[in-house]
């Protein structure tokens, strides 16, 4: 069946109350039931959480063939947690088990050989790329890998579309009762935004940790109220590889020309007023944005209340320097951002459903003035991939991409027109992980497209230096030095389904043919 | 102009190319790596015949590991090669690469 947006989503998918997805708004005032877990009671007082090991930990939980167990992405390429966790697993010859991790990266490869065994037959996450990319994409998956948001995983969470029946959860500290903490530990994360709802919505909870502290551990992220057990490892990641250092800022010119005309529309666009707020990513073009903001807030005389999101060294600066007034983390990007995390009173630590969750009553994303994100391709109708590669293989992840724009007033694409002779701006997108609806401007190296529905910020912009084009003349520019791209073909088999942040299916991933 | 050596040109950044070019006597051999091979992998083997015909190359194994590069990156390149295989540093006829 097609969604509006035209992308086939087969039948076999739409049961149980599945839908195709019908507009970014669709779900507005949806009527749904939280789901609850089963626990068990620890009245009696001198019970010991600690278990010695990470099989200890398994047996303890009950897991069973079938069952769903959850990660975090917090300790990012340097995470040891999924991999030791999965060795157990699979070495018990626990079968056809659900991963729900908030996301997948270089450091999970472990689940490649998890997937062809039967021992993981789905997925759902964020990330998907590099090695697990590759083998979902050539269909290696039993089922299809569902696709999510952050904002669509903790809704998934809260409305017991995914039932998770043992959370691990990596941890900086916790203490013996498992309050535990994204800091103070060998390999801080500074927050565990992405861990909230699976602590408060799993039936058992587990806590992993390389550093034991003395209760009460506060203030903490996952309380002990919460957890089940608490085990202590060597360590659980390579700090060098979960937080890096000073992310170098660009000097590429094209970067920072793309950089300077998407602070310049924020500027014009008629909302960058006193006590705004904002949130940007950590690629090139999104960090210097910072640095030009800066600028025109000076210009403006204005401040930013809050700025949200994955909180990077630049954004520190800014906090720091009193430019802005509050941080909201749901992930900390560098070394800067973990320090600064709790320790500066006005850096909180919000939870992955109060940074983008649809169906709660009011997640930030629905109060960000601008947001500024990154696109893999974007097509004539202003539809955002960042999912799959040109070339049809799955390279990326939503993140929180289709949250915060479709809360935000003003969002922002920054992406060079061609990267390596792949055309960003395009008639048609691979897959649609953001609909256009959401999206306002798409700022390039040649030129800076508004989508015609928002004739407040074309007008806004008229009489600007913002060089202005019309999304079809970036197509046509990019098709004109790259030349256009053949189709790739597909297999009929769907090896991923793109589960927009309300529930319904935005597409349907297949199997490149050239992957055979 | 029958090749002299194997000579080559371009790098393996993003968004170039490396050709390498070498004589052998039994017609034009192109293998073709290619970061964007799904895509454009037609336009770029037809791309490279049609500037082989141009400098008649008839004779010549040529490998192109391309990273993205655009059109007019490769057509330099391959051009760069030839001129490097036949030792011609001087008088090259600008206009006829055009």
């Amino acid at each position: 069946m097609k969604n509006v947006l035209g992308r086939d989503i087969p039948a076999e998918f739409l049961t149980a109350g599945r839908e195709v997805f019908q507009g970014q708004y669709y779900r507005d005032g949806y009527t749904y039931t939280k789901h609850a877990p089963r626990v068990n009671a620890q009245v009696k007082p001198g019970k010991d959480k600690l278990l010695p090991d990470i099989e200890a930990v398994v047996r303890a939980t009950g897991l069973q063939d079938g069952m769903t167990i959850s990660f975090h992405h917090h300790l990012r390429d340097g995470d040891y947690i999924v991999n030791m966790v999965m060795k157990v697993i699979h070495e018990l010859g626990i079968k056809d088990l659900t991963v729900c991790a908030s996301s997948l990266g270089k450091a999970h490869d472990y689940l490649v050989p998890c997937i062809e065994d039967g021992t993981v037959t789905n997925i759902s996450t964020s990330g998907i790329r590099d090695e697990i990319g590759e083998a979902v994409s050539a269909g290696k998956l039993k089922n299809p890998a569902i696709i999510r948001s952050h904002g669509g995983r903790a809704r998934a969470i809260e409305d017991g579309t995914v039932k998770i029946d043992v959370a691990f959860i990596g941890a900086a500290t916790s203490d013996p009762y498992g309050n535990a903490s994204g800091k103070g530990g060998k390999a801080d994360t500074g927050v565990l935004s992405y861990m909230a709802g699976d602590a408060q919505y799993a039936d058992k909870v587990v806590i992993i940790t390389d550093t034991l502290v003395s209760s009460p551990n506060f203030p903490a992220s996952i309380e002990g109220v919460d957890v089940d057990y608490v085990v202590q490892v060597d360590a659980i990641g390579d700090p060098h590889k979960i937080a890096t250092g000073a992310l170098r800022l660009t000097s590429d010119t094209r970067e920072l020309l793309m950089a300077k005309n998407a602070a310049k529309c924020m500027y014009y666009s008629g909302f960058f007023k006193d006590g705004f707020s904002f949130q940007t990513g950590a690629g090139g073009p999104s960090l210097a944005t910072t640095i030009f903001l800066k600028e025109f807030m000076d210009q403006a005389n204005v401040k930013c209340g809050w700025a949200m999101g994955g909180i990077t060294e630049p954004i520190v600066d800014l906090f720091k320097a009193g430019y802005i007034h509050n941080l909201l983390d749901d992930q900390a990007f560098d070394l800067a951002s973990v320090a600064s995390a709790h320790t500066d009173p006005k850096h909180f630590e919000i939870s992955a459903s109060q940074y983008a969750n649809p169906f709660n009553k009011g997640a930030f994303v629905n109060q960000l003035d601008f947001v500024i994100l990154g696109a893999l391709e974007v097509d004539v109708d202003f539809n955002v991939n960042v999912v799959q590669g040109s070339n049809g293989l799955l390279q990326g992840a939503p993140g929180g991409h289709p949250d915060t724009a479709a809360g935000a007033t003003v969002t922002i694409i920054v992406a060079p027109l061609i990267r390596s002779r792949i055309a960003t701006v395009r008639t048609a997108v691979t897959s649609v992980t953001t609909p256009g609806e959401s999206i306002d401007i798409v700022v390039t190296d040649y030129g800076v497209a508004v989508n015609p529905k928002r004739t407040d910020l074309l007008a806004a912009f008229k009489d600007t230096n913002i060089p202005l084009k019309s999304i079809e003349t970036l197509r046509d520019l990019a098709y004109e030095y790259a030349g256009e791209p053949k189709d790739i073909e597909f297999e009929d088999q769907v090896v991923a389904l793109v589960e927009y942040r309300d529930g319904t299916f935005i597409d349907a991933i297949k199997k490149p043919k050239w992957l055979n | 102009m029958q090749l002299k050596h194997k000579a080559i040109a371009g790098t393996l950044e993003s968004s170039d190319a490396q050709i390498i070019l070498a004589p052998n006597d039994g017609g034009l051999h192109i293998d073709l790596t290619s970061s964007v091979y799904e895509q454009y992998g037609t336009q770029i083997k037809q791309l490279l015949q049609q500037v082989c015909h141009r400098l008649n190359i008839e004779n010549a194994n040529i490998r192109v590991v391309d990273k993205g590069a655009l059109d007019c990156t490769l057509k330099a390149r391959l051009e760069t090669a030839y001129f490097r295989a036949i030792d011609q540093k001087v008088d090259i006829n600008w206009e006829a690469l055009s």
